[in-house]
């Protein structure tokens, strides 16, 4: 029988994978991007299995909202990534050392 | 429900499969859609927690437009895939470890309730005729509807960002000047000049 423990862990294996997706892809703006969203994917199954749990339809309210500002933080995100690249002609992370003065 | 178990290990697996994939694939393409497939077998794992609504605007709305603006914005800057892959394994180990202490922990945390009393954390059954749909409904535009109003212009605030941000300028493109254009009046185009009539010959 599948319960609350069985999406908590799915939630948590897919958070720390994308954690170490964070770590090992330091290099490249667009993973981090996406390892980010991996990452809101977890806790948006994490709300959604504490509110079927809780019979409480509040979590899924929060992951709708969650879904707004995840589409508004990809858009802006990408956005500056694509003037970036325009002004740098590189998105690489090593070589965004403008502000270090 | 040994069906239902079964559903859930083997999409719960496949969707591992598919992060590890969009975590170690060298190509950026490969990394989008290998997210669009993660983002699939999780909402089918949505679906099998009866979330219905939620999973049908994952697929349709996130997959469909964030991801798709991913795969464009990929696509459009040509990032440069073998620079990228300098220095992937310095900080592989560091990773790999760090991941692992946080997963023992966790799991162990979600774990640890199991020990004293058996299946106290099953889903109970829903309602008979229970609509997910309308439930959601329900509750966001009553109790939640400042925070819906609230969501609306973030959304406005995005497509206003996004625009102002990648808007350029281009020095020598001809553009119509509005205000000029509505300004103008008739007296500065057109100069009437007073003069006898011809006589005819």
């Amino acid at each position: 029988m599948i319960g609350l423990q069985h999406y908590l862990t799915v939630a948590a294996m897919l958070f720390v994978l994308s954690i170490v997706g964070i770590i090992i892809n330091r290099k490249n703006l667009i993973l981090l991007l996406m390892c980010i969203e991996l990452m809101l994917l977890a806790v948006n199954t994490n709300f959604i299995a504490f509110s079927r749990f809780l019979g409480d339809e509040t979590g899924q309210v929060f992951v709708f909202f969650i879904l707004t500002v995840a589409a508004a933080e990809a858009a802006i995100g990408l956005a500056i990534l694509v003037v970036l690249f325009r002004n740098r002609r590189s998105i690489a992370v090593q070589e965004l050392n403008t502000l270090k003065g | 429900m040994m069906l239902h178990s079964i559903l859930f290990y083997v999409f719960a697996g496949i969707m591992f499969g598919a992060a590890l994939g969009v975590i170690l694939s060298r190509n950026p393409v490969h990394s989008v859609m290998f997210l669009v497939f993660t983002f699939f077998n999780a909402a089918i794992l949505w679906l099998l927690a009866e979330a219905e609504f939620l999973a049908i605007v994952l697929v349709l709305v996130y997959v469909g437009a964030v991801m798709v603006l991913f795969l464009f914005v990929v696509m459009m800057l040509d990032v440069n895939v073998e620079a990228a892959k300098r220095g992937l394994t310095r900080y592989a180990p560091l990773g790999i470890g760090l991941a692992l202490i946080m997963a023992i922990e966790l799991i162990n945390v979600i774990w640890l309730r199991d020990q004293g009393e058996g299946a106290a954390l099953d889903f109970v059954d829903l309602p008979e005729g229970y609509s997910n749909t309308k439930a959601l409904g329900s509750v966001l535009y009553t109790e939640h509807f400042y925070a819906f109003e609230i969501a609306a212009v973030i959304l406005l605030l995005a497509i206003i960002a996004a625009i102002t941000l990648t808007m350029r300028k281009r020095p020598g493109l001809k553009v119509q000047n509005i205000s000029k254009q509505v300004a103008v009046r008739a007296k500065d185009r057109v100069r009437l000049v007073k003069m006898d009539a011809e006589k005819k010959q």
